[in-house]
């Protein structure tokens, strides 16, 4: 009936279209044609009563409200540290709604008050100068589409640990917004850079007070100021009033909540470009500053803890991203990699964002191992656990992007393997 | 027209077309020039706000202390969360031990892994305590420092923590690392 492209179901991606969304495709819903299915059509209680009015700012219906982010319990020893992951199964399209943005905090988020908030910067430069809010709200601004990932994201997998998680609870610390503010570049050459300074040092205004250090080409490149998230003042939990953005490159260098810019001739050796976010390889040297974010998708439905309630068409769909350029090619297999069928992009491939792909999949009541593999637009082809595992071992779990799996069993029971 | 009143005429010419010129490419001058609202600020005004502590000595403060004096400081603000001897009391609190050459996946820790004393005094001075960061003062920090590194291993009871020596401190795992800052895109 359908053109099949890949063994164990994968459909070409040219019958997308005329597919229900989830479930049943064409063939099922001609075979009712005309039949009693028993559906009862009285007007529904909600149609004969009007409801509650206007709203300053809104949230999601009370019947959705499994849309929410996940996070550990409060630690004594760790306060307002922790992290929360975005509902990745549940959600559509590229753009994460600000409310369910992942969150990675130190110290907490802290009570800004942008009438006291100052973005001081000094070190090497011509003129150190101090900007308010307000300044910086004066500004040109220019906004772009950027994913944001944690360099800790997928990391648990490296391990071998957690196998029975949700798209959510292992793969939540990515999201992709749009994020408008000002081009740093804008604000160091009012301070005017001198010769000598080749690092930026970014510090926040958090309890933390967390640093990191930004090469200097790269803070003249594409980092900016963001002081808006998909069209509102960020949030708190996200920097308000200003955070530093350096898209592609890993969350933690996106530092919230920025108060200072000092430009150094070497990096600052922040505590969490040292201790933390290194990868310590098999040699046991470690590799430090791995920024760019690596070439990566993942299949969010069907995925984790999902079940497959009938045999029939699904649509595979899911997320790639890379923080080194667009994604030109999404593969999905249904056999754990054997056999590979191109996924369609369901809408923009922006650089340094997620990309939407999907593919159709008719699933016959076996069993399957859906795994997708994303291609950038500089050619880096997500690579395989083996191959990962190879190359850097598992003593840290930073940076990985490998292909992951998700296991379907023969009665529709989604979970993460290992293959 | 004599010659003379040619040259007169010319040269009042190009005046004028200077003067058009000059205030029309000064207005268009003006229209780029980009909006300035930083304030000056002088680097001395900043302090107590500059935090940063850099290996080569920027940033840090007047003051010293010695790991004798560190104990109590220890003691006090921070063996509640990390431990009598940092031994720690959860995974992300242990801050003395390990060996990077461990046969099983190393402890990584203050002492066994981090590769610059400057990082010691920097986070303790911007982070901790956890519940009451930035509360200690400068000298009690690198008393403090001085305790944590001296419970690594790393220098003695007795050793003056300053500016200077700090600077002087080899870290164990000072050659452990592989700097990749120059890879911006893979
Ligand atoms: C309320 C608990 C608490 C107290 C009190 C506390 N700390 Fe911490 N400390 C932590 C936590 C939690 C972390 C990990 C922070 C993170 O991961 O962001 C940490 C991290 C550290 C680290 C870095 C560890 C690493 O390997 O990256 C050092 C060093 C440190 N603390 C020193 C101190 C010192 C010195 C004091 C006392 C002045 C102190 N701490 C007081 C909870 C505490």
């Amino acid at each position: 009936m359908y053109e099949k492209v890949a063994r164990n179901g994968l459909i070409s991606r040219r019958h997308l279209l005329g597919m229900g969304a989830t479930g049943v495709g064409a063939i099922a819903s001609s075979e009712v044609l005309g039949a009693d299915a028993g559906i009862t059509f009285e007007i529904p209680s909600w149609s004969r009563t009007p409801g509650p009015g206007a709203s300053a700012y809104g949230t999601r219906s009370r019947h959705a409200e499994y849309l929410r982010r996940t996070h550990a319990a409060a630690n004594p020893t760790y306060p307002g540290g922790g992290s929360s992951r975005s509902p990745l199964q549940h959600l559509q399209g590229t753009i994460t709604p600000n409310s369910l943005h992942f969150e990675r905090h130190h110290a907490g988020i802290p009570d800004i008050n942008p009438t006291g908030h100052k973005l001081v910067i000094n070190g090497l430069v011509r003129q150190p100068l101090v900007f308010t809010y307000e300044d910086l709200l004066k500004y040109q601004m220019i906004s772009r589409v950027y994913f944001l990932e944690c360099a800790g994201n997928s990391g648990a997998l490296l391990r071998g640990g957690n196998t029975n998680g949700t798209a959510q609870s292992l793969h939540g610390l990515v999201s992709c917004a749009e994020w408008t503010g000002v081009p740093l570049s804008t604000i160091l050459d009012e301070a005017g850079i001198l010769s000598d300074a080749k690092w930026v040092a970014a510090v926040g205004a958090d309890a933390a007070s967390m640093g990191r250090s930004v090469p200097i080409d790269k803070a003249l490149d594409d980092v900016m100021i963001a002081l808006y998230q998909n069209g509102e003042p960020i949030m708190p939990g996200q920097g308000y009033p200003m955070r530093l953005f350096c898209p592609g490159w890993e969350g933690n260098i996106s530092v919230k909540w920025l108060t200072q810019i000092k430009l150094t001739r070497g990096p600052a050796q922040f505590r969490d470009e040292t201790s933390k976010y290194t990868d310590t390889l098999p040699n046991r040297s470690s590799f430090q500053f791995s920024f760019p974010m690596g070439s990566k998708s993942l299949i969010t439905s069907p995925s984790g803890q999902m079940s497959l309630e009938r045999t029939g068409i699904y649509q595979i769909t899911g997320i790639a991203w890379s923080g080194s350029g667009s994604i030109r090619r999404v593969e999905v297999s249904a056999d754990g990699g054997q056999t590979w069928a191109d996924a369609a992009i369901q809408g923009l491939q922006l650089g340094k964002a997620l990309t939407r792909f999907s593919v159709p999949w008719e699933w016959n009541g076996s069993s399957a191992i859906l795994q997708s593999r994303a291609t950038d637009s500089r050619g880096n082809v997500q690579p395989t656990r083996e191959a990962t595992l190879v190359e850097r071992g598992n003593i840290s779990f930073y940076h990985n992007h490998c292909i992951q799996s998700w296991g379907v069993s023969n009665v529709g029971e989604v979970t993460n393997v290992y293959v | 027209m004599s010659v003379r009143l040619q040259t007169f005429m010319s040269k009042k010419f190009i005046f004028l077309f200077l003067i058009i010129y000059l205030s029309f490419s000064s207005i268009v001058v003006n229209s780029q020039e980009r909006v300035r609202l930083g304030t000056p600020i002088t680097e001395s005004q900043l302090a107590e706000f500059d935090l940063i502590a850099e290996p080569d000595g920027t940033g840090l403060p007047d003051g010293s202390g010695t790991a004798k004096q560190g104990k109590s400081v220890y003691d006090i603000n921070c063996a509640v969360c990390h431990g009598p001897d940092g031994e720690g009391t959860s995974g992300n609190t242990v801050i003395v031990g390990g060996d990077m050459q461990s046969e099983g996946p190393p402890l990584r820790t203050v002492g066994s892994y981090w590769p610059y004393a400057s990082t010691v005094f920097d986070f303790i001075r911007r982070a901790m305590p956890a519940t009451a960061p930035k509360s200690l003062t400068n000298e009690q920090v690198y008393q403090v420092t001085a305790y944590v590194l001296f419970m690594n291993g790393i220098i003695s009871e007795d050793a003056e923590l300053n500016a200077r020596t700090l600077l002087s401190i080899e870290m164990p795992n000072a050659k452990g690392f592989i700097d990749r800052s120059n890879i911006h895109s893979n």
